[in-house]
């Protein structure tokens, strides 16, 4: 991992531009204060970074490819190149967070694991690095969640992990992250809660983007291998929270040339009521211990949004990506269902791949782009389709 | 001069402060929980903003958020309810509530709307003492209202001096590291953690909150400080009322507390 120095990395604050920052009760200051003081000197020192990379390397499968995909390529008339984080171990690119995150834990001396989960793949990368360290697991997911991702909330079980049902307000991932900081209030002392977005009090945006931001280091080399030069035209990816995002863009943010693209959950349209495309719909706001980009009515509640993706159904996004929307630096897609539910059909057929549902989205965004032949676009898959079968055999 | 600051000079033990949810169990009972209060001798009233995602909040009390914002509550109709209020209650009024709606309102209509109704603290939990100080206190001084904070039995020496230099009013001293709701009375870690805190013979006084349910826990907490402070509760106390014996109930509960 390379440090950033420039405009777009957190501040001593941990503010990106005007958003982020620490908005926390009082009941969970130290925990995220000890954190705050101690997480760049932790993850920097070599055998920690030695750590991490050897289990990136043996137990998640990294590096993971960057593949040509050439019928895709040749339907749009341009070079993509898909980061086959779908590869990872646990099926997803959350896994890298959470290797990084009980490495720390560990460090800081826990002996519990708190997280939240949404689509469940965090959930399960969550629990499987608690199986391969032996510390104890619970896991919070909403409701309607456990029933729309059964196989993950089965694959959590049985890693021996706890899933808590999360039954107040929508339900969804933002009620499971709401009860995931209730647990750790209740248990400030031997629990460390590993958020998996770049959401969240500061240090979590930074410290989850520095985890994830291996995808991009890999891209660069990667494309350097197979094209000559580092730097696509392109990246995009899909943001929730927008962790798998903040990787694939972080050692992209200072190079104006590379044009970043992030692909928010449209839902039904974003004119519909159903909807969790935040940059369009939210204005600023706090929620989960950030400000940030927040879906809420005029009295500042926050609103249920709706995606056909458990991962993305999050009515705000992280304060980096908030500063990237506001600055102008990235440029953000509202793709509905129906057509992440077409580039997954799409992918599927041309490449022999099935994307998650999430990143469903990201290809979406191909049709709209209009990249000129001789361009390179990078598409990051951040995870597999195995969980959404049932969603996508509605549609076969 | 500010009412909470009266209230402590006058009267600098066994201070009762009430907690209560706006438009909860009904829309328009804030004006009778408040008469209520007052009437069966609450020093303070604290009425929750509800919100839809109170982290720092038990089920309880997130519930009663929950019912409240059915019900149609929001600041605009809170300030609606309150104008008038101090022609019929004098005790000090305590706005509790999450940063966010009050962010969305603005900040500074949102203070000149406390100091219409007759507002005389603010109680935001997730507002960071930095941002307190650097962006909020001027405005919060112009207005006349004073911000309490919280502290933990993990909140650390220098902090908790801190906040006792930049806040007046009160410190309200939560009794143990939970969300609000828990039940577990007045233990002897607790003990040593309030004698621990008067030891340091602060500005301001203290309110003991969390796990005050009755007489023997509000009896016991006034011991350790000015006070206690009960929240859920008088929630469920209020879940369990009807109609027309919401008045009763509240004098009869708050009356078995004070003993």
């Amino acid at each position: 991992m390379t440090t950033l120095q420039q405009n777009y990395s957190v501040d001593k604050k941990g503010y990106y531009g005007k958003f982020g920052g620490a908005y926390i009760p009082e009941m969970l200051y130290p925990n995220v204060e000890e954190l705050q003081q101690n997480y760049l000197d932790i993850i920097y020192q070599p055998e920690f970074q030695a750590e991490y990379h050897a289990l990136l390397k043996d137990y998640v499968g990294r590096p993971t490819p960057l593949f040509y995909a050439n019928r895709l390529s040749e339907k749009y008339q341009t070079n993509v190149y898909l980061k086959r984080e779908d590869l990872c171990h646990t099926g997803a690119h959350k896994v890298n967070n959470t290797i990084g995150q009980i490495l720390l834990a560990k460090k800081l001396g826990k002996q519990k694991i708190v997280a939240e989960t949404g689509a469940g793949q965090h959930g399960v990368a969550t629990a499987t690095v608690c199986a391969l360290m032996g510390l104890e697991c619970i896991v919070y997911m909403g409701e309607i969640d456990i029933k729309r991702q059964a196989p993950n909330v089965a694959r959590m079980k049985m890693l021996g992990a706890e899933v808590r049902p999360a039954t107040s307000g929508s339900k969804t991932l933002k009620d499971a992250t709401n009860e995931a900081m209730r647990h750790w209030i209740n248990n400030p002392v031997d629990t460390h809660y590993i958020i998996g977005s770049v959401v969240g009090p500061h240090p979590y945006p930074d410290m989850v983007a520095r985890f994830q931001a291996i995808i991009s280091e890999e891209i660069r080399w990667q494309l350097l291998e197979k094209t000559g030069t580092e730097n696509p035209d392109y990246v995009i990816a899909c943001v929730g929270g927008g962790s798998n995002a903040a990787g694939a863009f972080y050692h992209y943010l200072d190079d104006p040339s590379v044009q970043l693209i992030a692909a928010e959950a449209g839902g039904h349209g974003i004119n519909s009521g159903m909807s969790a495309a935040t940059t369009f719909l939210g204005k600023m706001g706090v929620l989960h211990g950030s400000k940030s980009i927040l879906m809420q009515t005029e009295d500042g509640q926050v609103v249920e949004p709706h995606s056909i993706s458990a991962g993305l159904d999050y009515p705000g996004i992280g304060p980096m990506h908030a500063h990237l929307w506001d600055s102008g630096r990235a440029k953000f897609f509202a793709i509905t269902d129906e057509e992440s539910l077409t580039a997954g059909f799409e992918l599927s057929k041309l490449e022999g791949i099935i994307p998650a549902i999430e990143s469903a989205h990201a290809l979406a965004v191909l049709p709209y782009l209009k990249a000129a032949a001789n361009e390179t676009v990078v598409i990051n898959l951040s995870g597999r389709g195995d969980k959404d079968l049932d969603t996508y055999m509605k549609y076969l | 001069m500010n009412r909470i600051t009266k209230l402590f000079q006058e009267k600098p033990n066994n201070v009762l402060n009430i907690y209560f949810t706006a438009g909860f169990p009904n829309l328009n009972d804030t004006t009778t929980v408040l008469e209520a209060l007052q009437a069966s001798g609450a020093d303070i009233a604290e009425i929750g903003m509800p919100y839809s995602d109170p982290v720092a909040d038990g089920e309880t009390i997130q519930q009663s958020n929950q019912v409240a914002l059915d019900n149609g509550m929001s600041l605009k109709v809170l300030f609606q309810q309150l104008e008038g209020i101090r022609a019929k209650v004098s005790i000090p009024i305590i706005l509790m509530g999450y940063i966010n709606p009050v962010v969305q309102f603005g900040i500074e209509n949102f203070c000149k709307k406390c100091q219409e109704v007759g507002v005389d603290g603010l109680i935001l939990p997730d507002l960071p003492m930095d941002e307190y100080y650097e962006e909020y206190k001027p405005i919060f001084d112009q207005y006349g209202l004073l911000n309490i904070f919280l502290i933990t039995p993990q909140t650390t020496e220098s902090r908790i001096r801190r906040i006792d230099e930049i806040s007046d009013g009160f410190i309200y001293m939560v009794s143990s590291a939970s969300v609000t709701g828990g039940t577990s009375g007045i233990t002897d870690t607790m003990e040593a953690y309030f004698n621990r805190v008067n030891a340091m013979n602060l500005r301001n006084p203290r309110l003991i909150g969390f796990g005050i349910k009755d007489n023997a826990t509000f009896t016991k907490a006034s011991q350790y400080a000015a006070g206690a402070i009960i929240g859920s509760q008088f929630i469920r106390v209020l879940q369990n009322s009807s109609d027309n014996t919401l008045y009763n109930d509240i004098v009869e509960y708050v009356k078995s507390v004070k003993g």
